[in-house]
């Protein structure tokens, strides 16, 4: 599967809304590449940029990505590829479309025009791109490192910079150093337009983290504070990166797929599954029936562990005790489930390019099925514990509402999207992976604030109930992977018939699989939201570029709107009802 | 009692209350447990009883610092001033028929007075740390304190009235027919939500609150010095159930048993009912504690207080 800037063999036309664009801005401007993922994808030049986005948004209102690509190495690169290119991945909910723009840009010049006008959450993403790789966006409010430490050297998604330790220098840290580091991560009000006083009154500027028994993980905001009263906040994230794109570069098509578990490290699978899917698009696998619900079952079982969790510590972050203790013995049975069926817990890395890593042991059934059993009673009893307590809907209703409007343009995803009435669910407008068989309900709430995002989890669970209940009465037989040639790992029944067929094994075992050059992406409905891997292949052992779209990283950029004006108090249940882990932010 | 008898006492009143306070801390625990489906500390010795015994090496072992950018003497003191005081609540606590160190004619002034002095401890320690969180924890707890202490005291006049006396002894003897959580029952609930509000524990530990000021005024406490905030607490909390027991539920009064026995008796239900209100309820915010305060709970004790002093009247007058 080359990767061509003319339509391939068997298309004889763009699809509609790049010709569109064409049309409008000349063939000139405007340029079509094709994708493995048969998404529309459109090179435009960067004088035209920011009127080509302007010209898409009423079509694509969200703007679910955007990220950088370094061109320079890659081997079969799409014709109007520079230096650098600029991905804007746009997207509307009903009816699901999806189109990618692009544009090319280099680190020498001026930058490209900032989007932050159209979307307000293109603040962040570009900064990603400023401090992942150097480009600047003219015009945009703060470009400064967001990831990465201020004082970091090099730009780490650059393909010249090191992706191993041993490549270079040993870190160390004198004491110069350690004062020097501190200094830069000194909070200035200056630096964010924030004034230290008003005409009646010096405001507090209160560091709420980077540890803060409430901001789950590493996770530092900066308050803006008259009394208790949170006149603005700067949250700075970047604590729990991991270089987790950069490390897609160096492993193996196959051996990525633990890294992948660690990124939402409460969604176990569900990550896998994000990464596979795209992986699967990208190589042309078929996963077969057995495969696809196993899968799903694995996949809803940890989103019923994510969302226990998240229902433990929501109710724990406004002051409840007890509930959090229930919910993790919950998520402690769950886990006796994966581990009996994984041999792993939380990150079991058990999914595998053409199906799963192993058939299902002997009486799964019986486990699965005394789980949900008893889960629905269980939830009655939290229900009456947690959501009916008056003064825990006292302290979230009404509390960081946001609109259905709102929402999109900032790219929020997921239960906390549907918490403002949009009805939307990926498993069921867009269906994949064999959803499309299963019968289930999308739960909604209208209100948009915390207790609607809490509530709607909730039921979610009921419903992943539902789903896998239909796994286990309908678990089709068969092989629980692919025949696919680039199946990992591959059948070894296969492996001893003639020289030819153990070369092929051993080389597919020890290099991995070669997947064919191209580019796919595929968002699929992950715990917390969107979760999107944009792979693209040079043609090799390992990703030329592993893009990962997590549904955290926007809803962060997000509480400074809806928490100003409100107290601490409201501000850390905001935090609770997003429902973020910080690897699924940082990455 | 003779003079050296009186000594005697109240070093054994001393030592039982600080005895208890520090098993409270592993009672408390292990109640937490069984309510919330797990253990809790069961290593150490029978039941786990010696985790008491663990924590206070650990705490007494800790490093004594004092940050360098708090304000030393008050940083100091500020732990002992909430010991010393409730301590000194306990004088006037009648255990038994004639078992108190002392009977005070303003007794339950006296008790008012010592955890109104309480709050000073919480105020400096908050204030002395020069931590932002601290400060914040100070001023949340100087409100909330101010605030509660108005009707606390209002609460437990309606009990004066039907007594005549300010004599915690007196006050358990006009209880031998009714105690007074019947005809007072608006006053026990009111005390007792200031009661909780006073010795600040969940829902009504907004002065800590972990979750939103990490651990709010004793954030820079550590060691013995953190020791003594948690030992005031627990003390706090053992004197407001013994003031419970004494003003609302007939003190050392009860059939069979010896006063004293009855008396403990009571006031460990209510200990168990104070953590189990720990474990059961959410923590308002702090605007939602305040108007509750001043916008129900006065006008509660005031209605009280007013029905009480008309009630009486007219049975008087009868």
């Amino acid at each position: 599967m080359e990767t061509i800037a003319s339509p391939p063999p068997g298309v004889t036309r763009a699809p509609p809304a790049a010709e569109d664009l064409i049309d409008r801005f000349g063939a000139d401007t405007v340029q079509t590449q094709h994708c493995a993922d048969g998404v529309p994808t459109c090179w435009v030049v960067p004088e035209r940029l920011l009127a080509a986005l302007a010209y898409l948004k009423p079509r694509y209102p969200m703007l679910l990505d955007l990220f950088g690509v370094d061109e320079r190495l890659r081997e079969h690169t799409p014709e109007p590829a520079s230096d650098f290119s600029v991905v804007y991945h746009l997207v509307n909910l009903k009816p699901w479309r999806e189109f990618r723009l692009k544009a090319t840009t280099s680190a020498a010049s001026a930058g490209l025009p900032s989007a932050t006008a159209l979307w307000p959450n293109a603040n962040w993403y570009e900064r990603e791109v400023w401090d992942m790789f150097g480009l600047r966006f003219t015009g945009h409010p703060n470009l400064r490192r967001i990831l990465l430490p201020p004082t970091w050297q090099g730009h780490a998604l650059r393909k010249e910079h090191p992706a191993r330790a041993t490549e270079m220098e040993p870190f160390s840290l004198d004491e110069e150093r350690q004062r020097e580091e501190q200094e830069a991560l000194l909070f200035r009000p200056e630096e964010w337009g924030m004034d230290r006083a008003s005409a009646d009154t010096e405001f507090m500027f209160l560091n709420l983290g980077p540890n803060h028994p409430s901001v789950h993980g590493v996770f530092r905001i900066a308050l803006q504070l008259d009394g208790e009263v949170v006149i603005d906040a700067v949250p700075d994230i970047g604590y729990h990166h991991r270089g987790a794109e950069k490390m897609g570069e160096r492993q193996t098509w196959h051996s990525y797929i633990p890294y992948t578990d660690r990124v939402d490290y409460l969604g176990g699978v569900m990550n896998n599954l994000a990464y596979l899917m795209a992986l699967e698009t990208l190589a042309g696998v078929e996963v077969p029936p057995r495969a696809k619900v196993i899968r799903i079952m694995m996949a809803e079982l940890f989103r019923i562990s994510s969302h226990l969790v998240f229902y433990g510590t929501f109710a724990q972050d406004v002051g409840q005790m007890s509930p959090v203790f229930y919910m993790f013995a919950d998520r402690e049975r769950l886990f006796g489930i994966v581990e009996a069926i994984t041999g792993g817990r939380m990150h079991p890395a058990w999914f595998r390019l053409g199906g799963v890593a192993q058939d299902l042991p002997e009486g799964w059934q019986r486990l699965v099925l005394d789980f949900i059993d008893s889960m629905p009673e269980r939830l009655d009893h939290y229900q009456k514990m947690a959501m009916d307590n008056s003064i825990l809907q006292q302290r979230t209703r009404g509390i960081g509402v946001y609109s259905q409007q709102e929402a999109i343009d900032w790219g929020i995803t997921g239960p906390s999207l549907r918490a403002t009435g949009v009805d939307f669910d990926l498993r069921r407008d867009r269906p994949y992976g064999g959803y499309d068989q299963f019968d289930f309900n999308i739960p909604i709430a209208t209100g948009g604030d915390c207790y609607d995002r809490a509530a709607v989890r909730i039921e979610e669970i009921r419903e992943s109930l539902k789903i896998i209940r239909q796994c286990v009465d309908n678990m089709p037989a068969g092989p629980f992977k692919s025949e696919h040639r680039l199946t990992t790992p591959p059948p070894r029944e296969r492996m001893l018939e003639d020289i030819e067929t153990l070369i092929t094994h051993f080389l597919s075992v020890s290099w991995g699989p070669v997947v064919p050059a191209g580019e796919a992406s595929f968002p699929i409905e992950a715990t917390k939201g969107i979760n999107n891997y944009h792979l693209i292949s040079d043609g090799g052992t390992t990703s030329y570029r592993t893009r990962i779209r997590t549904p955290s990283f926007p809803a962060l950029q997000q509480i400074p709107l809806i928490s100003r004006g409100l107290m601490i108090p409201d501000l850390i249940a905001i935090i609770a009802s997003i429902d973020f882990v910080m690897a699924d932010v940082d990455r | 009692m003779s003079p050296l008898a009186t000594a005697l006492f109240g070093l054994a009143v001393l030592a039982g209350a600080v005895g208890l306070a520090a098993i409270l801390t592993w009672f408390e625990r292990r109640l937490l447990g069984v309510w919330q489906d797990r253990y809790g500390p069961n290593r150490l010795g029978p039941l786990g009883i010696l985790q008491v015994v663990a924590d206070m090496l650990k705490l007494l072992t800790k490093h004594d610092w004092v940050p360098p950018f708090a304000d030393r003497v008050v940083f100091v003191f500020a732990p002992t001033a909430i010991v010393v005081a409730m301590l000194l609540g306990f004088a006037v606590v009648p255990f038994g028929e004639h078992l108190y160190l002392l009977d005070l004619n303003i007794g339950l002034l006296f008790f008012l007075g010592m955890t109104s002095l309480a709050v000073y401890s919480v105020l400096l320690g908050g204030l002395a740390s020069n931590n932002k969180y601290a400060l914040l924890g100070g001023l949340r707890s100087a409100a909330q304190m101010v605030s509660y202490e108005v009707f606390m005291g209002l609460s437990l006049m309606g009990v004066v009235m039907l007594t005549g006396s300010f004599s915690l002894r007196d006050i358990v003897l006009a209880q031998q027919d009714l105690w007074f959580c019947i005809p007072q029952v608006l006053g026990l609930y009111v005390f007792l939500v200031a009661g909780i509000a006073e010795s600040h524990r969940l829902p009504f530990d907004l002065p800590e609150a972990e979750h939103e000021l990490t651990a709010g005024f004793h954030t820079e406490y550590g060691g013995m010095k953190f020791a003594m905030f948690m030992l005031g607490e627990y003390l706090g909390l053992i004197l407001i159930c013994c003031m419970i027991t004494t003003v609302f539920f007939g003190g050392w009064l009860g059939p069979w048993l010896p006063g004293p026995v009855w008396f403990a008796l009571k006031t460990s239900l209510l200990i168990c009912f104070f953590v189990l209100l720990r474990a059961a309820i959410p923590r308002p915010r702090y605007d939602q504690l305040m108007s509750l305060g001043w916008k129900y709970m006065l006008p509660l004790s005031l209605f009280n207080l007013v029905l009480t002093g008309a009630i009486a009247l007219w049975l008087r007058g009868a």
